[in-house]
């Protein structure tokens, strides 16, 4: 890792790096990746196997299913976000550092989001197809996905940060997290459900792009302070 | 005043089952809350004396 | 004689102070509560609408509000503790929880057995009852991360962080009726206009209420000296007080 103490390398530069390096160590363990995104499309074709295949109903359940899919996958991925870092030791390094841990955290939170969020809103609109969903809904799945996707990051890093080294930390933290992550599913399932009947996405959007700002000023802090906890 | 004897009471104009299902469960919850704190409470002070009682037998 | 609020930041004095209190908390919950149970059915006329069964109003508005306000003081005693770093105020934290959730769960419970007679459904996903689902999870979550962690500091810290993360679900709850349409009725009691129920009913929720709130207290009182005597069972008072208590 470059020296985060370089006169000339600012914070914006210090950003990039943590950013970079969280690429490159995913890149390395491809398979963590590639798990948690076959295991998104897996639990969304599992529905119509589980519900059965009358188009209408799939129609229906669609944005819901393809939501869900994404809170549930988006949490499998959350627990390598410090882990790994706090077990070798590189996290006490990252809290010492001159450079304030929020912006770090930020960066670990924006490579995990790249690796984790971006692929399922890629894919999720060929899984819409999947249900008929037609293509102005599409669109929206992929628009909601899009915003919500960094707030599922940006909770779960709280949630992360808080049970870091704890027994039985997976399912905790799925307890800890899922209720945070209900109104980003109520408002991001919703906007797709509404696109597709035809009506106004626009509230639901906005309350999501809401809730999206709301989570970028909180939730690193408070990470921040959540890794400083588990660090003492 | 509106009582119209026990039966009437109990009925609760028909919805007796709702009525008393919610008061009968609040009740049952905070006794169990608070029968849960007594014994809490009883088992440590145990606790402490054994621990007290064997730390003065080792002396 | 100047009276030093800060000595009951200690454990000990706390201790005492809340042994004294706690009597009194419940007998001001007793007689509320009769008082307030007896307006809400003998005095209070029957609904025209409702019937009889909107008597359950009574316990479940109280176990709402209560559900939410220890939610907020338990969130505040969090953010003193972390801010100030004094281990009663984690304690009380964690004492204020287990009432809470159950405050929570009472007010879903009896929400469920009014709104099947009155709506037709046991559970609607609405936005104030799945909040308030919300925040059964979040009682559960602080009480789960606390139980999970075994440096009791640690777990102190880290639970009322999360509290906090949490109280965001608060006034979500209390707003939720105002800023959605919901199947569940927008508020009757407001601090600004007169009530639009009778004064009767009114009466019998806000004792109820005041009875709920004064059983809280002295659970959480009650709870939170356990918590002294776990935490402080290495110190000598404690261990006078084990001894004491053997005699009696």
């Amino acid at each position: 890792m470059t020296s985060a103490g370089h006169p000339r390398r600012g914070l914006a530069g210090v950003f990039a790096a943590v950013v970079r390096r969280d690429l490159l160590l995913a890149l390395r363990r491809r398979s963590d990746v590639l798990t948690t995104f076959f295991f998104f499309i897996v639990v969304v074709s599992l529905f119509p196997l589980g519900i059965g295949p009358e188009i209408d109903t799939l129609r229906a359940i669609a944005p819901g299913v393809v939501w869900v899919a994404a809170l549930l996958a988006s949490m499998l991925a959350l627990a390598r976000l410090f882990a790994d870092d706090y077990a070798d030791g590189t996290l006490e390094q990252l809290a010492l550092a001159p450079q304030p841990l929020l912006v770090l955290v930020l960066g670990k939170i924006v490579a995990h989001w790249l690796v984790t969020g971006v692929p399922l809103v890629l894919i999720a609109p060929l899984l819409g197809l999947q249900c008929d969903l037609p293509a102005a809904a599409l669109q929206v799945m992929m628009l909601s996905l899009l915003l919500g996707t960094p707030v599922l990051s940006m909770i779960g890093a709280v949630g992360a940060a808080l049970t870091l080294g704890v027994r039985g930390a997976g399912g905790l933290l799925a307890l800890l997290v899922l209720p945070l992550y209900i109104p980003v599913l109520i408002f991001g399932a919703g906007a797709v459900s509404a696109s597709a009947v035809g009506m106004d996405v626009g509230g639901h959007l906005s309350v999501l792009a809401a809730i999206f700002l709301i989570a970028l000023v909180f939730a690193p802090w408070a990470t921040a302070a959540a890794v400083r906890i588990a660090l003492e | 005043m509106n009582w119209a004897g026990p039966a009437e009471f109990f009925a609760m104009g028909g919805y007796g089952f709702y009525v008393w299902g919610s008061y009968g469960l609040a009740a049952v919850l905070i006794v169990a809350e608070l029968w849960l704190l007594v014994t809490r409470r009883r088992t440590l002070l145990e606790q402490l004396r054994r621990s007290l009682d064997m730390a003065n037998d080792a002396e | 004689m100047p009276l030093n609020i800060w000595r009951f930041a200690s454990p000990q004095a706390f201790y005492s102070l809340a042994g004294k209190l706690v009597p009194w908390f419940f007998v001001a919950a007793a007689l509320l509560g009769a008082a307030g149970l007896y307006v809400g059915f003998f005095v209070a006329p029957t609904d025209a609408q409702q019937g009889d069964a909107y008597r359950i109003i009574f316990i479940h508005v109280a176990a709402a509000w209560m559900s939410m306000f220890i939610y907020t003081v338990m969130a505040f005693w969090c953010a003193v503790g972390l801010i100030v770093n004094t281990r009663l105020s984690f304690m009380m934290a964690l004492a204020l929880a287990p009432t809470g959730a159950l405050m929570t769960f009472i007010a879903l419970w009896t929400g469920a057995l009014w709104g099947k007679p009155t709506w037709g459904a046991w559970w609607v996903w609405d936005a104030r009852l799945t909040s308030e689902l919300i925040l059964l999870f979040l009682y559960v979550g602080f009480m789960s991360l606390h139980a999970a962690i075994d440096d009791v500091r640690r777990a102190d810290r880290a639970a009322a962080l999360l509290a906090l993360v949490g109280a965001i679900n608060v006034p979500i709850i209390y707003f939720s009726v105002k800023w959605w349409n919901t199947l569940h009725q927008g508020a009757s009691v407001s601090l600004t206009r007169a009530p639009s129920m009778a004064r009767a009913m009114l009466l019998g929720m806000l004792l109820v209420a005041l009875a709920a709130w004064m059983y809280s207290i002295a659970a959480s009182l009650m709870r939170v000296r356990l918590l002294i005597l776990e935490r402080e069972s290495d110190s000598d008072w404690v261990r006078t007080i084990a001894r004491k208590e053997a005699v009696k």
